[in-house]
């Protein structure tokens, strides 16, 4: 077992881990983020993306002794007090229905504007390869995208 | 007139684009999907599965699984050889039908890689899918059968000892050989369907807890109702001692309408080891075991007139069952046997299906479910006998399509399609699509020699939905009705609940029906909430399949809220010391005719009827209504879908330049949830033309076990749509027809015929699914050599490549259970 301490959505953790124990594990079965769910065993899907020190990154791709002394963003922890711009922009432009890929793509969309706070379409879809999604066919995850673009996303 | 009834209605609803209620919770992750739930003492289950595609089990040993710290218990099939019975099939669609038993867990063989032959027990996840290594398994490997093709030929090893044939089901109307023997042009081709995973979003996903003899299930399932009644009918649980509860569920597609191995499994370990038990599947473990979709061939035979009339269909399927029949797997290709002749009128039509066993996972529903296959192989032999003719594939499409003045009319099938207007679809979406720029461009780039050649697809297609008139479920043998439940309850402060029978999963009931529940009744959208997806609360249903919610769904709430206001009336009347009849009621209030002043609310009714301290004599004090809606025929969506793609001649790759899609739909309840119902289906249907295929190798392995091997679409893989919308009403009292399919039925053919329709100045008349870059250059290649290029030669010589070692290689190893990180 490994000593960590990892930073989740503002509150500070100190746990014992098996050196094995994915991230998504750790944030879902130790600290109770049941937010972040899991899609896949490759790392294909991106449902379990959370931000890590800032950079989104898959859960599952992720151990959680290497979350040790990060600060780790969650889907549950991205309101602050009010809907963050891409949440509030997923639910105007209906960009999710069974809602499984959800959090993940939050993060990343998140991440996405972060990195570039003016995306074409082109390179919002780029963007977001790394995360699937079965219900919507992508075309109002897009729009959601650029709504939250252009409600100047910064962070 | 009073003020009330003169002023303007309240904005209707109906027609709105109300942002869905669903979403709060999903999008901050407060979400309760089943792999959430931690009940005390839970314990995990990891499945051991078979690596043999056929083989025999000779000895199975747990014991050192045992002896793994944490691990609680370990068993065979076996071990539950006296109550595990047989999963259910729904669906014997013939009299002499082959339904081979199928355990939950294989006891003596083994019939498809992943088939599960021991479990584990254990603290956690981590600990059960350790001690899977564990355990000792002695197989004595048989052939394995993969082509249903040869799978019928005598010297084929068997699936089953019956043999490998499971039924024959046939349909004809008209006279067929005579439409065929002296028709002056006959197109005949063979159409490969190829076999899908359905790839919800949310892995399966189940929780079994008993209370004393009483047990409650969660799992992400589309069908608590009918999964309750099945725990009940066939595993011996009292139905009164079984309680479903499908939490949010994260997609479905059709792979979760099934009564599923783990599920009775999970119940009968749990009740053995006395705590709660989870099971949660991997990716890697669902692609095996989640039944799988498609898995066709189909010979379609066409005979027509000079002049492009269409004289007479011949369709001969093969279908492949995989090993076992599921719970609806038979009937599965029953459902396009009706779609073939689609919008076309014709003299004569003949259908045969042989549902065929091999050693794969079993197929059953998704998207779609028969009429997506059906709708491919009509929309592409028409492309095909427009080429023949030598006429525009739009122009033969009008010649033989019913003309919209000719609804309601009886098809060659015996179905009466309500409603429709296919001109219209067509004529719209021609106009988004600017089609005739586009076809100049085509031929100024076939005169240039471009390399990158354009093609058009069209695809007018039709489907039936709404599954269905108990009638005729029963004529077509299927095991259960078709109706749907709903209840209104009017809470004492003017709230509603609403109970549908329909289980959502990602659809958006709790909007919808709020949005036809505050039409009815007259109270707020906010002021209404929807439950659903758990058998306490809503005990009867046949929950959310074959885009069915909304036109028998939400018939009976609408049917329910009908009775509400019977029985408010009839209070409301003490209320106002009028006489019943002399009352009318709009936008919530109930009047007295011809009195502005004497009305009251439903919500002020709720409360009295809550106190009941002045009702009428013999009235019971509650609004509170129940109704169960059996519909009276399908409903037929349709749709004029245009595509058109660029192929590049010397790479094969294709690119989806535009995609116009118009559908009829009949009326709209929310035009956002529509709009994205659509989306969705046009992708899934794009994914099949071009990026996933099921596939095994020689063995029976399957080696696109992960979303690396098996291709679900990313958004950089998909093009933007245009989507529009015609409407003709439905029969039914709402109008409504159905959506959820829709986009999927049509895409597929649309996106295969644009491929065609680019390279037929090559010689190219087929490419098989998926159309990838590799398959296109090849079809080229041999049309430029000579060479037919049909699907099936296509076929053919890719498994012979893949026999000379050049197939994709799959992963080595059989994964076996969940974590194993």
């Amino acid at each position: 077992m490994t000593h960590i301490t990892v930073t989740v959505d503002g509150v500070k953790y100190v746990d014992q881990v098996e050196p094995r124990l994915l991230l998504v594990h750790y944030l879902r079965e130790v600290v109770g983020k049941t937010g972040t769910p899991v899609g896949c065993d490759t790392s294909n899907c991106g449902a379990c993306t959370v931000l890590m020190d800032g950079q989104s990154v898959k859960s599952c791709a992720v151990l959680a002794v290497q979350a040790d002394g990060s600060d780790v963003v969650t889907i549950e922890g991205l309101a602050n007090g009010e809907l963050h711009p891409v949440q509030r922009a997923f639910h105007e432009e209906h960009a999710l229905q069974c809602g499984y890929c959800t959090p993940g793509m939050i993060m990343a969309a998140a991440d996405l504007l972060r990195d570039n706070p003016h995306p074409t379409e082109a390179e919002i879809r780029e963007g977001l390869e790394g995360n699937l999604c079965r219900c919507t066919g992508y075309e109002n995850i897009v729009r959601a995208v650029k709504r939250a673009a252009e409600a100047g996303v910064t962070s | 007139m009073t003020a009330t009834t003169d002023a303007p209605a309240a904005e209707l609803e109906i027609g709105r684009a109300r942002l869905r209620k669903e979403d709060a919770r999903l999008i901050t992750g407060q979400t309760n999907w089943t792999d959430n739930m931690r009940l005390p003492g839970m314990l995990h289950l990891a499945f051991l599965r078979s690596p043999f595609a056929h083989a025999k089990i000779t000895r199975v040993d747990v014991s050192a699984a045992l002896e793994q710290p944490g691990v609680i218990a370990a068993f065979s099939g076996a071990d539950f050889a006296a109550e595990q019975g047989s999963l259910p099939c729904a669906w014997p669609v013939t009299e002499d039908i082959q339904i081979p038993a199928h355990p939950p867990m294989a006891v003596d063989e083994v019939r498809y890689v992943g088939e599960a032959v021991a479990v584990v027990v254990a603290r956690d996840r981590y600990t059960a899918a350790d001690a899977l290594n564990a355990i000792d398994v002695d197989y004595d490997p048989l052939s394995p059968v993969l082509d249903i093709r040869t799978a019928l030929d005598a010297a084929s090893p068997k699936v089953h000892e019956a043999g490998n044939k499971s039924y024959e089901w046939v349909f004809a109307n008209g006279d067929v050989d005579g439409a065929f023997s002296d028709a002056p042009v006959v197109v005949e081709r063979t159409f490969r369907q190829q076999r899908l995973i359905p790839c919800a979003m949310e892995p399966r996903a189940v929780v079994a807890q008993w209370n004393g003899d009483a047990v409650t299930l969660w799992s992400a399932t589309q069908i608590p109702h009918i999964l309750r009644f099945a725990l009940s009918a066939f595993f011996g649980i009292p139905e009164q001692d079984v309680r479903v509860i499908a939490p949010d569920v994260g997609g479905g597609f059709g792979s979760k309408l099934q009564v599923t191995a783990e599920e009775v499994l999970a119940v009968l370990i749990s009740r053995r080891v006395g705590k709660p038990v989870k099971w949660n599947e991997s990716r890697s473990e669902g692609n095996l075991t989640v039944h799988h979709g498609r898995d066709q061939w189909q010979r379609i035979r066409v005979a027509a007139d000079r002049d492009g009339r269409i004289r007479g269909l011949d369709v001969d399927l093969l279908a492949d069952m995989g090993a076992y029949l599921m719970l609806v797997t038979p009937g599965v290709p029953l459902l396009g046997a009706f779609m073939y002749p689609a919008i076309y009128k014709m003299d004569a039509y003949s259908f045969k299906c042989t549902g065929v066993f091999t050693t794969k996972m079993p197929t059953d529903a998704y998207r779609g479910a028969g009429r997506p296959e059906a709708t491919f192989a009509i929309e592409r032999i028409i492309d095909e006998l427009a080429a023949e003719l030598g006429i525009e594939p739009l122009e033969l499409r009008e010649r033989n399509w019913i003309r919209h003045e000719e609804f309601p009319f009886t098809t060659i099938c015996g179905l009466t399609y309500d409603s429709g207007n296919y001109e219209a679809a067509t004529s719209k979406a021609k106009e988004l699509f600017d089609y005739d720029a586009l076809r100049r461009e085509q031929q100024e780039r076939i005169e240039n020699g471009d390399k990158v050649r354009l093609g058009i697809g069209i695809s007018t297609f039709t489907e039936m939905c709404g599954l269905a008139p108990s009638r005729v479920l029963g004529s077509l043998s299927y095991g259960a009705g078709g109706w749907e439940s709903a209840s209104i309850r009017m809470l004492p402060t003017g709230k509603v609940e609403v109970v549908t029978g329909s289980s959502a999963h990602g659809q958006g009931h709790e909007t919808a029906w709020s949005q036809l529940v505050a039409d009815q009744l007259g109270v707020p959208f906010e002021d209404i909430r929807v439950l659903h997806g758990d058998t306490l609360v809503s005990p009867k249903g046949m929950d959310t399949y074959g885009s069915r919610s909304l036109a028998v769904g939400g018939l009976a709430v609408v049917q329910a809220c009908d009775k509400v206001i019977g029985k408010a009336k009839i209070i409301a009347a003490a209320m106002l010391e009028a006489s019943a009849d002399d009352l009318e009621f709009s936008a919530g209030r109930f009047a007295v005719r011809g009195d502005p002043d004497a009305s009251t609310s439903i919500q002020e009714v709720a409360l009295a009827t809550f106190a009941a301290h002045a009702l009428p004599e013999g009235v019971e004090p509650s609004l509170d209504s129940d109704a169960t809606y059996d519909p009276d025929n399908f409903s037929f969506p349709h749709g004029t879908h245009l595509c058109a793609t660029e192929v590049d001649t010397e790479t094969g790759f294709v690119k989806i330049r535009s995609y116009v899609a118009v559908d009829d739909i009949g009326v709209v309840v929310n035009p956002l949830i529509v709009e994205g119902q659509v989306h969705g289906g046009l992708a899934q249907g794009i994914a099949q033309a071009l990026y996933e295929e099921g596939v095994y190798d020689d063995d029976g392995n399957l080696v696109t076990t992960t979303l690396a091997d098996y291709l679900v679409p990313a958004a950089s893989d998909l093009p933007s749509y245009v989507t529009e919308r015609t409407e003709t009403r439905a029969s039914n009292r709402l109008g409504v027809k159905g959506v959820g399919e829709a986009g999927t039925i049509a895409s597929t053919p649309a996106v295969v015929n644009a491929i065609i329709d680019a390279l037929r100045p090559f010689g190219v008349t087929d490419v098989e699914m998926p159309c990838t870059p590799e398959r296109v250059w090849r079809a080229i290649q041999s049309a430029s050599s000579g060479g037919q290029g049909s699907a099936e030669e296509q076929h053919e010589a890719r498994q012979n490549l893949a026999s000379q070692g050049n197939s994709p290689q799959g992963i080595g190893e059989v994964p076996q259970s969940g974590e194993t990180a």
